[in-house]
């Protein structure tokens, strides 16, 4: 449970960093999409497993370790709903017109300058939506944490996890039910605010 | 010469070649029809768009040179972009958006002469708004002043008023007038509108798909014979600079003067000595042989024939040479036959009306 909002912020700080190369890696980063979140698990767990190339290395050298631990639930939680927010923030860039743009440039603002003060501010509610999208998203997450992380209470646990752990145990169902509420209201929450977000889009949009 | 241009540029099956110079000040208007290539040629000094031969100098700075490699990127340019839609920011206060090239200058202007543009512009009541609160006059003035305050070294002007109904047009244009007569800059001002060229420039460029047909200074351009045709109509008639000389408070009238006589026109609620812009449409001189004596006209100049053209199998067009100023005339084929008029002939102009607008100090 604690590992949620972590997950929504490493998400939403690696879809920032996406952005100048976003269209080149934009094919790959589509991948977790399309494939079935175990499987993501699945590879998280080779690849940053304690035996693993980069968990070894990481263990060793950092002391991190993301199996069975919250900061692995956030990491496959970034990974699965990346796509989601580069899409949010691609849409908003893309409904910038280009010629802001070039009136920055002949007004003396270089690349940079054009991306932070004239791209970002006005893709502002994309990044918003996008990572509330994302934050919605996560808090579903099931597959890829359960197969990377495990369930552990307290550190690992997601909602859905809770709610699965919840049906197992004899005499759960009141458990379970209270937390199926919760994830609702949570997700009733999540796309309201992304609807607000969405409608500061197309007022700039639209001027 | 302050801006210096020579490019050629393809875009898709549009083949563009053009070559002018602009002078340090007053107004260059480049004229044509859409497509003519006019906003090309502007986006290629601003640095929009990179041509793919020919080189781009502006007070001798060079800013594309493709014998040498030269290229200078558009943020580095220091041109004044004054774009056909304004293109403010949205999310930035009319404030935020007159600062915005400010800010990015070498040298920033100082809060004087910043103040001095914005109240030139008449932007002082606005700065608290967004742009999407603005009128459309309002935005095409902030987008003036946003360009003027970055300090360019050259201001483009892309049809500032074409989106602008023909009321707010009238509103913009005094503040043209005095950007004109106040900044020492070079201006390049695209237009399709002949009367706006008329009324603003001192030098034109005429464009035709892709190709400069003719240039030259305004009042000379405007009375040549090819010039309508060439343009795609009729001749727009003479346009020429004078000076209120002296208010004749008991006729009602006052004299302006030119170079080559005066012209009598109602009193002007001006000082004398102001200078004045006039148009006087080739339709509204009449020719005679002799001095007509009994005739309402108040102005008769002597004039010579210069050239003449069939310009319609109606019409014909003709040049008068009045001291150093020329005037064109468009007379009715019958009427030219009837006078026997022929070139190096004296005749006289009977001017029936005369447009006023103001003009510069210079």
């Amino acid at each position: 449970m604690a590992a949620l909002p972590f997950a929504a912020l490493t998400a939403a700080a690696l879809a920032n960093r996406s952005f100048p190369g976003k269209a080149l890696i934009d094919g790959v980063l589509h991948v977790p999409l399309a494939l079935p979140p175990v499987v993501v698990g699945y590879l998280l767990l080779l690849l940053f497993g304690t035996r693993g190339p980069l968990g070894a290395w990481l263990l060793q050298h950092w002391g991190v370790r993301f199996v069975f631990s919250w900061t692995g639930a956030a990491l496959a939680s970034a990974l699965i709903t990346f796509p989601l927010q580069v899409r949010a923030i691609r849409g908003a860039i893309e409904a910038i017109d280009p010629g802001l743009a070039a009136a920055a440039a002949t007004l003396g603002a270089g690349r940079l300058d054009r991306l932070v003060n004239l791209t970002l501010p006005l893709a502002l509610p994309g990044l918003i939506a996008g990572a509330i999208t994302a934050f919605a998203a996560s808090l579903g997450e099931f597959g890829a944490i359960i197969t990377f992380v495990s369930n552990i209470p307290g550190e690992t646990r997601t909602l859905p996890l809770a709610i699965y752990a919840a049906l197992q145990a004899p005499g759960g169902e009141a458990e379970a039910a209270r937390l199926c509420v919760l994830s609702i209201l949570l997700a009733l929450l999540g796309l309201t605010l992304a609807e607000v977000a969405n409608r500061r889009v197309r007022s700039f949009a639209g001027r | 010469m302050s801006i210096d241009i020579g490019f050629a540029h393809r875009y898709r099956a549009f083949a563009l070649e053009v070559a002018f110079q602009a002078q340090n000040t007053g107004i260059t208007a480049l004229f044509g029809p859409s497509g003519a290539g006019k906003t090309t040629v502007i986006d290629a000094l601003a640095g929009l768009i990179r041509p793919e031969r020919g080189r781009i100098a502006v007070n001798g700075r060079v800013l594309f040179d493709s014998h040498t490699g030269t290229w200078i990127p558009a943020h580095a340019r220091r041109a004044g972009y004054v774009f056909q839609d304004g293109r403010l920011f949205p999310h930035l206060s009319v404030e935020a958006n007159l600062r915005f090239g400010w800010r990015r200058a070498a040298v920033a202007l100082p809060e004087a002469d910043v103040s001095r543009i914005v109240a030139m512009l008449g932007l002082e009541s606005l700065l608290a708004r967004k742009p999407a609160q603005l009128s459309g006059g309002e935005r095409a003035r902030v987008a003036i002043g946003r360009a003027l305050l970055a300090s360019p070294e050259f201001l483009l002007l892309d049809e500032p008023l074409a989106a602008l109904d023909a009321a707010r047009k009238q509103e913009i244009f005094p503040y043209l007038e005095r950007l004109r007569d106040e900044q020492r800059l070079p201006i390049v001002y695209v237009s399709h509108s002949l009367d706006e060229v008329a009324r603003l420039a001192d030098t034109i460029v005429l464009l035709g798909a892709g190709r400069v047909l003719a240039s030259g200074p305004l009042f000379d351009l405007l009375t040549d014979l090819r010039f309508g045709e060439l343009s795609g109509g009729s001749p727009y008639g003479t346009v020429l600079e004078a000076r209120v000389a002296r208010h004749l408070v008991e006729h009602g009238l006052s004299l302006l003067a030119f170079a080559g006589g005066e012209l009598a026109v109602a009193t002007l609620s001006r000082a004398e000595g102001s200078r004045v812009r006039m148009h006087i449409r080739a339709e509204d001189i009449i020719l005679a042989r002799e001095r007509p004596r009994a005739i309402s006209a108040n102005n008769i100049l002597p004039a010579t024939i210069v050239a003449l053209r069939d310009s319609t199998p109606q019409h014909v067009d003709v040049r008068l040479g009045c001291g150093q100023t020329h005037f064109v005339a468009r007379i009715t084929r019958a009427s030219c036959k009837r006078l026997e008029l022929c070139e190096g002939q004296n005749v006289f102009a009977i001017v029936k009306s005369v447009t006023i607008t103001p003009a510069g100090n210079g």
